[in-house]
């Protein structure tokens, strides 16, 4: 049985608002264990960087808060520590890496500085070991000639280039987990297929869990061991990554699935298409968040929220098809490729 | 630079087949000086496009794929001239754009349209919507305030949205639905021909979905032909119906959307291909990982521009440039050792 290095019950994470409280992520859970990749997907709005913010408690700075559950890493809730003790959190034992690494690194200082910056804070090394230790980081994300780049500006490399700098910074302490929000978004496919190389590889190196935050259902494929798919603040479907992407269950999981512009399918048909868009987080309908959209919607879908039911040993979704029955409404992956739906 | 062959001079991808063509692209380039010192001395060129000929054929779905920074959506303006070209012509209906003045030109505008990527910043944040779609119906028809506004009421019926919602602004609607505002804006006129820059890259995947099934609706309703560039890669197969890829200002392969995917014959289309995740778990595909990044387009390599990532780079490719030749029927390559159709690398 793997151990479980996070574990998250129940978090409500928002902000304060004038209008009152808005619930970036409702209830959610999730759980990681040592060593394991879990995506969290879906479209923008749905409160996937507000979890990942909440994890971390940055949220507090960026003028929420976390209102109701735990977050549970390595046995400490991280929900109650002050900041003064997330701040030796943060960076040594989970850190961060965002989307844009043109605006995540400074532009004054030169990318060696900023990685040997962490290391002198969070690992007391003194400049000159700091110094080293960035430039085999360097060379550890696949940088050609470290001591050189090492003494460069942001400005001076490519996209691709910042990100690995970014990604050797979140490393530089050896972190037991590694949240990393839509790293690979601001990227070009060749350049993304190489980060997502890199962190695999990085991961089976050090052994880190992996939490990746994308909207790329192809990126969620190949990475994951297990997805959470995220709509309007919370998760509504969770399993293993064969399960989410064979037997998705939740009906927004297979709509999701089956907007992509199939890449083996027919061309040129109609996209099938979910009708509406995803609802302001201030404003949720009642009863099942996803019910104005869902074409399965029934009188108690607009009524009562569904809890979480479970459709496999390890798999479960928010959605009243499955309240006493299994009931299989997504088609499997041979039959995905159809332009209309199965029911 | 050395170039291989005078002959081939002519080789625009499409010419040769059947179906009238709309737009003639021949040898366009388009530099950008690079400016140094107090003098502003230009001290050298950004060559974002490259000597590209292509011919886009009526009502067709032309997709122009590539990185960022390839040089696809300067092509896509200098095609509509919003944007000088440095050398070569755009040939519609047999006059070259760049060559037109005055109402001709203006004439020209109302009939090749432009919708671009960022959602929010392509509308004026203080224009109403019925003002952001009457826009082109002011400036080029002599219609009454009341025929406009019957056209906008048509005109957001036609693209999805609901009409009574004119009298708002652009921040009352959603990133899907201002992608049809400006969708509408571009359709207005009746144009021939539009160029779709990005158009649903900005979108989340269901949003994006429900934009092409209106731009395919729109394209069979109004017979549209469209230019449509992106990066998004099966997006650009659902679309369309010819592919052509480019590097660094250059045009690498053109071919009939369903051939070139199923067997590229340019190793960086093999490369671009393979590095598209596929939503399919537990298949481990054989990626081809380019090395590197793309080069500078102010200082491409000798030869052929791919060669500094090509896995297969021989001696020839750094020393002699490819041109863009025809591989097979409908089929453009620019490599000396294109990949054979049946061994592809994935």
């Amino acid at each position: 049985m793997a151990e479980k290095l996070l574990e998250i019950r129940k978090l409500t994470a928002g902000f304060l608002t004038e209008n009152g409280v808005v619930k970036a992520t409702d209830r959610i859970s999730l759980s990681i264990d040592k060593g394991q990749t879990v995506c969290l997907v879906g479209e923008s709005g749905s409160g996937k960087s507000v979890t990942s913010l909440a994890i971390m408690r940055l949220i507090d700075y960026a003028g929420g808060m976390v209102m109701e559950g735990n977050i549970t890493f390595r046995g400490q809730d991280l929900t109650t520590k002050k900041q003064e003790e997330m701040r030796h959190i943060r960076g040594n034992q989970v850190a961060m890496i965002f989307q844009d690494p043109m605006s995540a690194l400074n532009p004054v200082f030169t990318v060696g500085e900023q990685i040997a910056e962490s290391l002198r804070l969070h690992q007391n090394k003194n400049a000159d070991e700091a110094w080293s230790m960035a430039v085999d980081l360097l060379r550890l994300v696949g940088i050609p000639a470290p001591e050189i780049r090492a003494k460069q500006y942001p400005h001076e490399l490519s996209g691709g280039m910042c990100q690995r700098v970014v990604i050797a910074i979140a490393l530089a302490c050896n972190p037991e987990m590694l949240i990393a929000d839509e790293p690979t978004t601001a990227l070009d496919v060749t350049v993304q297929a190489q980060i997502l190389d890199l962190l695999r590889k990085l991961q089976a190196e050090l052994g880190m869990s992996i939490l990746l935050i994308t909207h790329d259902m192809g990126v969620a494929a190949e990475m994951a061991d297990r997805v959470a798919v995220m709509y309007a603040g919370a998760i509504v479907e969770e399993g293993p990554v064969e399960d989410i992407f064979n037997q998705p269950s939740h009906p927004y999981t297979v709509g999701l699935l089956q907007s992509i512009p199939g890449f083996e399918g027919e061309r040129g048909g109609e996209l099938y298409t979910i009708q509406g868009t995803i609802p302001p987080i201030g404003q949720l309908p009642s009863g099942c968040r996803f019910h104005p959209r869902c074409p399965h919607a029934t009188e108690v879908c607009r009524q009562k929220e569904p809890p979480e039911f479970m459709i496999g040993a390890d798999h479960r979704a928010s959605c009243w098809l499955y309240e006493d029955k299994p009931v299989h409404i997504g088609d499997d992956h041979s039959s995905r490729e159809e332009v209309k739906p199965a029911w | 630079m050395v170039t291989e062959t005078a002959n081939i001079k002519v080789n625009r991808p499409g010419a040769s087949k059947s179906g009238e063509i709309l737009v003639d692209i021949r040898g366009i380039k388009k530099y950008f000086p690079i400016h140094k010192g107090l003098l502003s001395r230009v001290v050298g060129q950004v060559k974002a496009v490259d000597d590209v000929s292509l011919a886009i054929r009526q009502g067709e779905t032309f997709g122009l794929v590539g990185e960022s920074g390839c040089g696809k959506s300067t092509l896509g303006r200098v095609i509509l001239r919003l944007q000088g070209a440095t050398e070569g012509e755009v040939v519609y209906q047999g006059r070259d754009i760049h060559s037109l003045r005055g109402q001709e030109l203006r004439k020209l505008r109302e009939e090749m349209q432009i919708i671009f990527q960022d959602p929010f910043g392509s509308l004026n944040p203080r224009f109403l919507v019925k003002d952001i779609i009457g826009e082109p119906l002011r400036v080029h028809r002599n219609l009454t305030a009341k025929q406009i506004d019957e056209r906008v009421v048509e005109l957001m019926e036609l693209v999805g949205l609901d009409a009574s919602r004119r009298n708002r602004y652009p921040h009352e609607f959603s990133g899907g639905q201002r992608q049809r505002i400006g969708i509408a804006r571009a359709i207005a006129l009746n144009p021939k021909f539009i160029v779709a820059d990005e158009a649903v890259s900005a979108l989340d995947v269901s949003v994006q979905s429900q934009v092409i099934n209106l731009l395919m609706k729109l394209q069979r309703e109004l017979g549209l032909t469209f230019l449509f560039i992106a990066h998004g890669l099966n997006v650009v197969r659902h679309i369309s119906d010819r592919v052509g890829v480019m590097y660094l200002g250059k045009l690498v392969e053109v071919g009939e959307t369903e051939t070139l995917f199923a067997e590229p014959l340019h190793p960086y289309t093999a490369a671009l291909l393979s590095a598209i995740p596929k939503p399919v778990p537990g298949r481990k595909q054989e990626r081809i990982v380019l090395q590197g990044d793309v080069p500078s387009p102010a200082n491409p390599p000798s030869g052929c521009r791919f060669h500094t990532r090509c896995p297969f780079a021989q001696e020839r490719c750094s020393q002699v440039e490819p041109q863009l030749v025809e591989a097979a029927p409908g089929r453009q390559v620019a490599c000396h050792f294109p990949l054979q159709p049946g061994t592809a690398m994935a």
